[in-house]
């Protein structure tokens, strides 16, 4: 009998036990990343100081293939000029199928794909990793405090205890953000890895935040368009309530206290 | 016809006698337009037109994002990123499309239990009533069917675990499901066939609303004291009714663009709310997510879907289950037979409104338990909100009808709005 009650919500798709128990989201702390809320945007210089990240970390084994070199100069985005566009392009290799051999990318190129199997691309983790529900799964974390997808990378990259093993010849290290304990991804960040140019702190910390504003734009560059016809749209339909109110309330007198 | 008296179109000029001697089209849309109307319609009302425009954002928005969308397994997810990030408004289309499903989700959900709380499914509008529960089915199903089409990981778990249930039916359960997937597995033929019928479905629901409203039409709009419009005369049906336009186009309106507001808020600032994260990950036939969720608006019958855990006799528990979800939704349809009161609107039904407002919450609670993880409490949360769903419809509505004692109605629909608007003589008094 339990066997089949097991079977069944196996079937279903539903594990007990789920790895993405409650306990596992109070390891994620809330940010206060610019660009959250209606009103808020990507601050310019800590998308570039993500970007430089990812290129000088990330990009190791992460690929960022839905993002295309070009979108690097996009307003509201890292907006870089066209001659950092092409520059920073030229940092990568791609394969071109016309020439059937690799090549210094150019703007119009898309990022490559992750060069290690197991390393998933990132291009949407910032809008793939927003499941914080909580609590109880009434999604209230999310509406007032804007706890999504960055947040989540911010913990991952920062919450390693330094534990580490071995399993079936893979070795792991243990982080408290990820779902099962265990992560395959050494540990990628340290203090001053990189150099900012801009001369800002470069602890872990300051660095994963950063890369993770620099990926939750990567997975929605077209935000700032976004909040911004949202803003729009939500006047103009309030105006449009208020006159069509005015309309209702003058068309029905006659009809309502009449004499 | 049984309907309220009205005026009728009169072809005037030459073109118009012309025209309504060969195709009447001026009659009909002028019948449609001036229906006379229960003046004292609430603000539960304005759902109708919220659906209407819904249906209509859907087909739009859908049209358009048909121009760019390739349904292909190895390319279906990276051309909605695509048109996310390279079509001009893409990201607009997109987001309006996905989260139009969730507002004609909320506005079907608060249009039924209207109906249901104030009687509109009995007689003699049972025939609106089983037309709208076909819609909602349709709903149901071109929801579920463009769920997949954007090739993540819910998509493709999803379509496993919902065509899965079809394989639960003892026999030729497997042979259905085989031949819905057009294959063994979730596949090419498996997004071929959904992306023709998702485009499909939405105009056999435009022609069965254009059935819905006919049919209603023709018995009138039922109202919040459920009392009929007097139609002994055409001047006597004026006293209860008013024309369609402009009062109650203006009013819906009024009502559709503040529902719009919130609407385009919503999509503004947090699009991606209501959806899955792992939708943002590519389908993975060797990766199954850690907890499997439908979206939001199937989670109550998803959730009735999973209460069943246990055999009875020679039914395994999963087909029970999937039974208990379509019956679910069948027992609803059957409103109108299993209703013995006399008095249609719940609001002159004492006993009868708590049982109702305990519905509304057993369908919140059974929507959270869809949500959640099937393990600690929720089944059996789950079992007991689906036992007063059907207990609900099969038991309570056909014994109040027999043992509650309604309240009196007003005399007519004229009573009832001047009794909320006091005619000036009696407000001076």
């Amino acid at each position: 009998m339990k066997k089949t009650v097991l079977s069944v919500l196996v079937a279903l798709g539903v594990t007990t036990g789920s790895a993405f128990g409650a306990g596992d989201a109070a390891h994620i702390h809330d940010v206060d990343f610019s660009f959250e809320g209606p009103f808020g945007s990507f601050d310019q210089h800590q998308l570039q100081r993500g970007m430089q990240v990812y290129q000088e970390v990330c990009s190791a084994c992460h690929g960022l293939r839905q993002v295309a070199f070009r979108t690097l100069g996009d307003e509201g985005g890292p907006h870089l000029t066209e001659d950092q566009v092409k520059a920073f392009a030229a940092l990568y290799e791609v394969f071109d199928p016309e020439l059937d051999d690799t090549r210094a990318a150019i703007p119009s190129d898309k990022f490559p794909r992750s060069g290690v199997e197991n390393a998933p691309d990132l291009s949407l983790m910032a809008k793939a990793r927003a499941g914080f529900h909580g609590p109880a799964g009434l999604g209230i974390n999310q509406i007032v405090k804007g706890m999504g997808g960055p947040e989540y990378i911010v913990a991952i990259l920062t919450s390693y205890t330094g534990e580490e093993k071995t399993q079936a010849g893979t070795t792991l290290y243990e982080n408290t953000a990820f779902p099962g304990g265990w992560i395959a991804m050494a540990p990628p960040l340290a203090d001053d890895q990189v150099e900012f140019a801009d001369g800002h702190d470069a602890s872990a910390h300051h660095m994963a935040e950063d890369t993770a504003a620099f990926l939750m734009w990567a997975a929605e560059p077209k935000m700032m368009a976004r909040k911004w016809t949202g803003l729009l749209s939500v006047g103009f339909l309030a105006l449009l309530t208020v006159l069509l109110y005015l309309t209702n309330k003058k068309l029905w007198a006659p009809h309502k206290r009449k004499a | 016809m049984a309907g309220i008296p009205h005026d009728h179109y009169e072809p005037k000029s030459g073109f118009e006698k012309w025209l309504d001697a060969r195709l009447p089209i001026a009659g009909v849309l002028y019948s449609t337009l001036m229906i006379p109307t229960p003046k004292n319609l609430n603000w539960m009302w304005i759902w109708g037109i919220v659906l209407t425009f819904c249906l209509a954002l859907q087909i739009i928005t859908g049209i358009i994002l048909v121009m760019h969308y390739v349904p292909h397994v190895d390319m279906a997810f990276d051309s909605v990123e695509h048109i996310m990030r390279d079509v001009n408004g893409g990201w607009a289309f997109r987001y309006l499309h996905a989260n139009g499903a969730s507002l004609f989700f909320i506005a079907v959900y608060i249009h039924i239990f209207r109906g249901l709380y104030y009687g509109s499914y009995k007689s003699p509008r049972e025939i609106t009533w089983i037309v709208g529960m076909l819609i909602y089915l349709a709903m149901m199903a071109t929801g579920f069917l463009g769920y997949v089409l954007p090739w993540g990981q819910m998509s493709f778990w999803g379509a496993t675990v919902i065509t899965g249930l079809f394989g639960a039916i003892p026999g030729v359960g497997p042979i259905i499901q085989e031949w819905l997937l057009g294959g063994p597995a979730v596949d090419q033929a498996t997004l071929n066939r959904f992306f023709s019928l998702h485009y499909l479905l939405p105009f056999v629901i435009v022609g069965l609303v254009v059935i819905h409203i006919w049919a209603f039409h023709t018995t009138g709009n039922n109202n919040p004291t459920g009392v009929e419009v007097r139609r002994k005369s055409k001047a006597e049906a004026a006293k209860d009714t008013l024309p369609f336009w402009p009062y109650f186009v203006i009013k819906d309106l009024f009502a559709l663009v503040l529902v719009l507001t919130v609407f385009a808020a919503i999509v503004g600032f947090m699009p991606n709310y209501l959806g899955h994260p792992d939708n943002y990950i590519e389908a993975n036939a060797l990766a199954t997510p850690a907890h499997i969720v439908p979206e939001w608006y199937y989670l109550p019958f998803y959730a009735i879907l999973r209460a069943i855990t246990f055999d009875v006799l020679f039914l395994d528990a999963k087909f029970l289950g999937v039974l208990a979800m379509f019956g679910a939704i069948f027992v609803m349809a059957l409103a109108p037979w299993l209703d013995t009161s006399s008095t249609r609107s719940g609001r002159y039904r004492p006993m009868f409104k708590w049982w109702f407002w305990l519905l509304g919450v057993d369908f919140m609670v059974l929507m959270w338990c869809g949500a959640r993880p099937a393990e600690g409490l929720v089944p059996t949360i789950s079992l007991i909100g689906a036992i007063y769903w059907f207990a609900y419809f099969l038991i309570i509505l056909p014994i109040l009808g027999r043992i509650e004692k309604p309240l009196p109605t007003p005399e007519t629909i004229e009573a009832d709005f001047d009794a909320h608007y006091p005619p000036k003589s009696t407000v001076s008094r």
